[in-house]
């Protein structure tokens, strides 16, 4: 076995230390040493995007990240959306009204992902949040939910009046 | 899936990671942006025993253009060519590209420099250097070194990187007026490896094709340049019968497998399609 490191992580917002080999990926480190099993592993293989985090901002697959590569850095998940006085984040209620979920193993990431998304561009397009979201999969949904959940948050964020939340069948 | 257990080390400058790779030699990688990198391990397909990740190294990670060339770090990431807007105006031939790659997760931690490094003939970016003839920046500790794309490629996974060496920069000349360029690969759904992909840069003074570029992804043992295509078009006014001649040469040219992708004859058929589309998208580019 490698020696192992210490490292520091500031996880939504608290610095974290741990003893970390190399070889372990972020996603290890998020779940199993502080504890946050809201990070899911899907495909392992940089597929799914079920393990989407934030690292420094940055919406990310966690793993395919060492995390040794997070030492000094902020990792934000799930755990950390809800806003300060512990009311739903916009992306969180999003999904809530819209039906974005049904199993809810996908959710954690495709928010994460979908927070970074509208960070960049809070008035996106329904072509650039498809496009946008292609790197998480949902088996459950079929997607429309999902993206009718983004409009709606990025509504939300932006002080405008909150599109129709009736539910798309196809 | 959990790498085999090694060392790792994240110098903060460029002496330093040098010195590192030469004293743990074959045994050393770079770690970059990781995404082919880490998967790899992850199956354990590759097992270094020392990364020297060089992502604290500052002034790696810039696109800018000085003295006749359009200069990329290599450590700049997909997304920094998606967010530049000179990138968009003048060379969209990289958004194309960059489009195509994986996903916003993936381009926000790949790095151009790691793309073309890895040499995989299934990566979209070393067809595009190919076309733009572009000049890879090596250092070692002894200084730096220029190599020409075309000279690059060795193999499989093989470059002209050796241990103790760190690509730093990737130099495209500027292009004349009156250039145009795109790039486009078919894949199976959306971030998927090219079943096939076909970079297209040209060059048309006066209603002559001055300049012509041809890089193929995917469909042969290492990047390709399609040069049988390139020299008909080369000196001529670019007609439909020439287009259709260049398009069948780098078809034939090319040696993709058959894989879970397709068999040979779609995959050069596929070649042959791009590349005509290609030559029109890049006339219709031209400024
Ligand atoms: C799901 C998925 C889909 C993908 N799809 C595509 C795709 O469609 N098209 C595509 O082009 N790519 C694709 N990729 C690959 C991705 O673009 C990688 O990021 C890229 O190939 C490698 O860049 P990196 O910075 O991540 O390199 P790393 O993984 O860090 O390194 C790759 C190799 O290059 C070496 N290396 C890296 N940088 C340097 C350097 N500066 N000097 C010397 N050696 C160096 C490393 O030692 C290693 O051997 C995909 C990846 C994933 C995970
Ligand atoms: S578990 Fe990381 S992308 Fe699927
Ligand atoms: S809700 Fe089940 S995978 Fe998306």
């Amino acid at each position: 076995m490698q020696m192992e490191k210490e490292i520091t992580v500031t996880i939504n917002g608290e610095a974290k230390k741990a003893k970390v080999e190399p070889r372990l990926l972020l996603v290890h480190l998020i779940r199993e040493d502080f504890n946050m099993t809201g990070t899911h592993i899907g495909c392992d293989t940089t597929h799914c995007g079920a393990c989407t985090v934030l690292l420094d901002g940055k919406s990310v697959k966690s793993c395919t990240i060492l995390a040794i590569q997070a030492d000094g850095k902020k990792v934000s998940t799930v755990e950390g959306l809800l806003n300060a006085d512990g009311t739903l984040a916009a992306i969180q209620e999003a999904f809530k009204e819209n039906h974005a979920l049904h199993c809810g193993f996908c959710t954690p990431g495709m928010m994460m992902r979908a927070t970074e998304l509208l960070q960049k561009n809070p008035n996106p397009s329904e072509d650039e949040i498809r496009w946008g979201i292609s790197g998480n999969l949902c088996r459950c949904t079929g997607y429309n939910n999902i993206v009718k959940a983004i409009q709606y948050a990025s509504a939300k964020i932006r002080g405008e009046a909150l599109p129709s939340t009736e539910p798309i069948f196809v | 899936m959990i790498p085999a257990a090694f060392d790792y080390a994240a110098p903060a400058t460029l002496n330093e990671a040098l010195a590192l790779l030469k004293k743990h030699g074959d045994e050393a990688k770079v770690l970059a942006g990781g995404h082919s990198l880490i998967p790899m391990m992850k199956l354990r397909f590759a097992s270094p025993g020392y990364l020297v990740d060089i992502n604290n190294i500052p002034g790696l990670s810039y696109i800018k253009e000085e003295g006749g060339f359009l200069k990329v770090g290599a450590l700049t990431r997909e997304v920094m060519l998606e967010d530049s807007e000179m990138i968009h105006t003048k060379y969209p031939i990289f958004i194309d590209a960059s489009k195509l790659i994986a996903d916003a997760q993936v381009r926000n931690m790949g790095t151009i420099g790691g793309n073309i490094a890895h040499g995989d003939a299934a990566n979209d970016h070393p067809a595009v250097m190919l076309a733009l003839r572009a000049e890879v920046v090596i250092t070692g500790e002894g200084g730096a070194r220029t190599v020409p794309i075309d000279e690059f490629f060795f193999g499989f996974y093989s470059t002209a990187v050796q241990p103790g060496e760190i690509l730093t920069e990737i130099k495209i000349p500027i292009p004349a007026k009156g250039s145009g360029g795109a790039y486009h690969k078919l894949e199976r759904k959306v971030g998927d490896y090219a079943t096939a992909g076909v970079a297209v840069q040209l060059t048309i003074d006066k209603g002559t094709c001055t300049y012509i570029g041809i890089g193929l992804t995917n469909v042969n043992a290492i990047p390709l340049r399609a040069k049988r295509a390139e020299d008909v078009l080369k000196g001529n006014k670019i007609t439909d019968a020439l287009i259709e001649q260049a398009a069948q040469f780098a078809a034939e040219d090319c040696s993709p497998s058959t894989d879970l992708r397709g068999d040979i004859e779609y995959k050069k058929a596929l070649v042959k399609v791009l590349v005509k589309r290609m030559i029109h998208k890049a006339m219709d580019r031209v400024k």
